[in-house]
């Protein structure tokens, strides 16, 4: 039975992509949930937890605990940072660590939002409209550390109008990897080229994740390659009821 | 970036060379999807990995005990063990028996713990001559090329430069049909193994209750290395020590499927010593130098011990974006792609080559394929922290360290976080702002993304007043 709510939103969306954020918050209401929305929220930390910076790392998780000790739920719209606070938290908080326990309690708490809806909320069909082919990248980490697999095509699949066609290597990085991607960018780059090619290969107008932040740089990528595809995340997909132009 | 500039423009060089690009891509490609069909195929396939894995791991706890009923019974056999520190005591070794043999000239089966002590080198400069047999290896050693993969040497050569080396470094002519190619490499190496004094081989697993080592290959040319000379030194890792034979049931399960996507090998060598009386074939004399060269280094961190789990397949190569990318012989050292990119800090000093594990986008497609579960992701994010406290250390980091020492403190102050937010949402705007830093890095080969004009929370509020 739908209640309440809390959505952690991400640091990039809040700042690079809101509409995600939005789009998760109508399609959460539309399924009639509330929601709590926590100004206290920043980043989960795994910018810092990635570049090797543990203590650093383990402030802002001490942080992002302790704004959702007490939540019920806490829905995220990605896959990477999701795995950040139910997997690497353990990491940063080892078994002799204060926070500890508290990551224990709240890392089951934590939800990514394809998982959520059909898992948690177990609703496939959310009313959306959306007259597109599409594929669907599979991100890194939701995918080999979270095992989230079907859930997405599943919502997916009950978009009216939609058609999903898988392309050929749906598993393979996009290229991004947080400070991977400024560190080695020539690399980086080529991973996206690796990819874009397959997503031109299916003929999809739009390419969908679960993560903004693989989003971000297969658009980069996409748009240096003077492609027409766009980048959508799947809670936008899951927003959408009206015929796209 | 912590890395050399020559580095850095091989790395670019080699992103951009699209020949390169294309061979390595569809080699490991074939090699990649060939693995998925069969592992899919095999229903205790999971079973089979945790079980390769514990294995593993009781046999390095174990290791002292497993490598002295190893030698015992190797002895017992008729052969002999030598211990080697490192590279040099390993050499050394072999440079007397060749001295006191009076050999001028060794063949070699497919080995990276020779690789990586340089051992054709050394040999070269006492005068002997070491002749590589794998296929793969013989073109990388006539290419004057160190392997580029684990299992597949030449992997990213092409047939047409294939038979250039050939035409070459054997001074005849070649076509460009692979089994043209096998047949003039066959022809010229079996005379080399019928003049070589010593046969030189690695091993794929040192079994301790029977004193044997077990070789996988595809060509033969193993079997003759170690048959044919009259000599038979195997030179391998002390990790490659499992206990039982039995043992071996679940590891070529495994190896074979990982590495090639075979079932099994074409040959599997089990072998127990030298010849004995009424032995049709087999070597006259029989050493197995075992060598640590750093390995009882690895074997103290408990933490990330679990790398000498590797049985050296080569499927985290396959997997891995980054390798398919900047390719083989990109990595400091001998061993390349995931598992180099954890065992090479490991042996070499973390500081060595500080930017190896930070060469990764963390997705994890190694840990997914390794046959003996080893979590390379945990071990590459273990190295970056490791690089970070020595790096601290030695005060190399500073506006490294206060950029996240500032990260963290604005993560921690939403209000302000807030505030730097809409500021960096302005200052992205400037007409430079996507020439200088990171956002210029990122320009190189993607449009740099614009902030919103508007936070998420900025709207939220909004919304929530309309309400
Ligand atoms: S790390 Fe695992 S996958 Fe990579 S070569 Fe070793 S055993 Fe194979």
């Amino acid at each position: 039975m739908p209640g309440r709510v809390s959505i952690f939103v991400t640091c990039i969306v809040d700042q690079v992509f809101p509409r995600v954020g939005l789009a998760m918050a109508e399609v959460l209401e539309r399924i009639g949930y509330t929601i709590d929305f926590r100004e206290q929220q920043t980043c989960c930390g795994q910018p810092a937890f990635n570049s090797g910076y543990r203590a650093e790392a383990a402030q802002v998780a001490e942080h992002f605990i302790r704004t959702f000790r007490d939540a019920d739920f806490v829905v995220v719209p990605s896959g990477s940072c999701a795995s950040m606070i139910g997997h690497h938290y353990f990491d940063v908080f080892p078994p002799e660590s204060a926070m500890h326990e508290e990551a224990q309690y709240l890392g089951p708490r934590v939800w990514e939002l394809s998982r959520f809806l059909t898992e948690v909320a177990k609703v496939e069909d959310v009313g959306a409209k959306f007259e597109q082919t599409v594929t669907y990248h599979d991100s890194c980490h939701a995918l080999r550390e979270l095992h989230i697999k079907e859930a997405p095509r599943r919502l997916l699949r009950k978009v009216r109008g939609l058609t999903l066609k898988e392309m050929s290597v749906a598993e393979e990085c996009c290229g991004f990897g947080g400070t991977f991607s400024i560190k080695f960018p020539e690399v980086s780059g080529g991973m996206a080229r690796t990819k874009i090619d397959s997503i031109h290969g299916t003929g999809a107008s739009t390419v969908v994740s679960i993560d903004s932040s693989c989003l971000m740089q297969l658009q980069g990528a996409l748009s240096r390659a003077g492609s027409k595809v766009r980048t959508m995340h799947l809670a936008e997909v899951l927003a959408s009821r009206e015929p796209q132009s | 970036m912590m890395m050399t500039r020559e580095r850095l423009v091989q790395i670019q060089n080699a992103v951009a060379d699209t020949k390169l690009q294309n061979a390595v891509y569809s080699a490991t490609a074939r090699l990649k999807e060939k693995r998925q069909e069969v592992v899919e195929e095999l229903p205790e396939y999971q079973e089979l990995r945790t079980h390769a894995a514990a294995l593993k791991k009781h046999a390095l706890e174990n290791l002292d005990h497993y490598l002295e009923q190893f030698e015992a019974n190797v002895i017992a056999h008729g052969g002999k063990v030598v211990w080697a520190r490192d590279g040099d005591e390993a050499a050394g070794f072999i440079l007397d028996i060749a001295r006191q043999r009076g050999v001028k000239m060794v063949v070699k089966s497919k080995s990276m713990v020779t690789e990586e002590i340089h051992l054709n080198q050394r040999l070269e400069e006492h005068g002997i001559e070491a002749v590589e047999t794998d296929l793969g290896e013989y073109i990388q050693q006539l290419a004057k090329e160190p392997p580029f993969h684990i299992i597949a040497p030449a992997c990213h050569k092409t047939r047409q430069d294939i038979a250039e080396i050939f035409r070459k470094g054997l001074n005849t002519e070649c076509g460009d049909e692979p089994e043209q190619q096998a047949g003039l490499a066959r022809r010229v190496l079996r005379e080399k193994f019928l003049e070589a004094g010593i046969g030189i081989s690695g091993a794929n697993f040192l079994v301790a209750d029977s004193g044997a080592l077990l070789i996988v290959e595809n060509e033969g040319n193993a079997r003759l290395c170690t048959t044919a000379p009259k000599i038979h030194i195997a030179v391998t890792g002390i990790e490659k020590i499992i206990p039982r034979a039995q043992d071996l049931a679940v590891f070529l399960k495994l190896l074979a499927r990982s590495a090639t996507g075979q079932l099994l090998t074409v040959y599997t060598s089990l072998l127990g010593g030298p010849r004995r009386p009424g032995d049709v074939d087999g070597p006259e004399e029989f050493y197995v130098v075992l060598m640590d060269n750093g390995r009882s280094r690895l074997l103290a961190d408990k933490e990330k011990r679990e790398s000498l789990n590797c049985i050296r397949c080569g499927a985290c190569l396959n997997a891995c974006p980054v390798y398919r990318k900047i390719g083989g012989h990109n990595y400091p050292w001998t061993y390349s792609g995931p598992i180099g990119a954890i065992i090479t800090p490991q042996y070499k000093g973390v500081l060595q080559d500080p930017w190896l594990p930070f060469a990764s986008s963390l997705c994890g497609a190694c840990a997914e394929v390794c046959p003996v579960k080893i979590d390379i992701p945990k071990i590459l994010l273990d190295l970056r922290r490791d690089v970070v406290a020595e790096r601290t250390q030695a005060s190399s980091n500073r506006l490294e360290k206060w950029a996240f020492q500032g990260y963290s403190w604005l993560m921690r102050h939403p209000r302000l976080y807030a505030l730097a937010g809409r500021l960096g949402a302005i200052g992205a705007k400037l007409p430079f702002a996507t020439r200088i830093g990171p956002a210029a890095k990122w320009g190189q080969v993607r449009e740099v993304p614009m902030p919103a004009s508007e936070s998420f929370r900025a709207q939220w509020r909004k919304r929530k007043a309309a309400k």
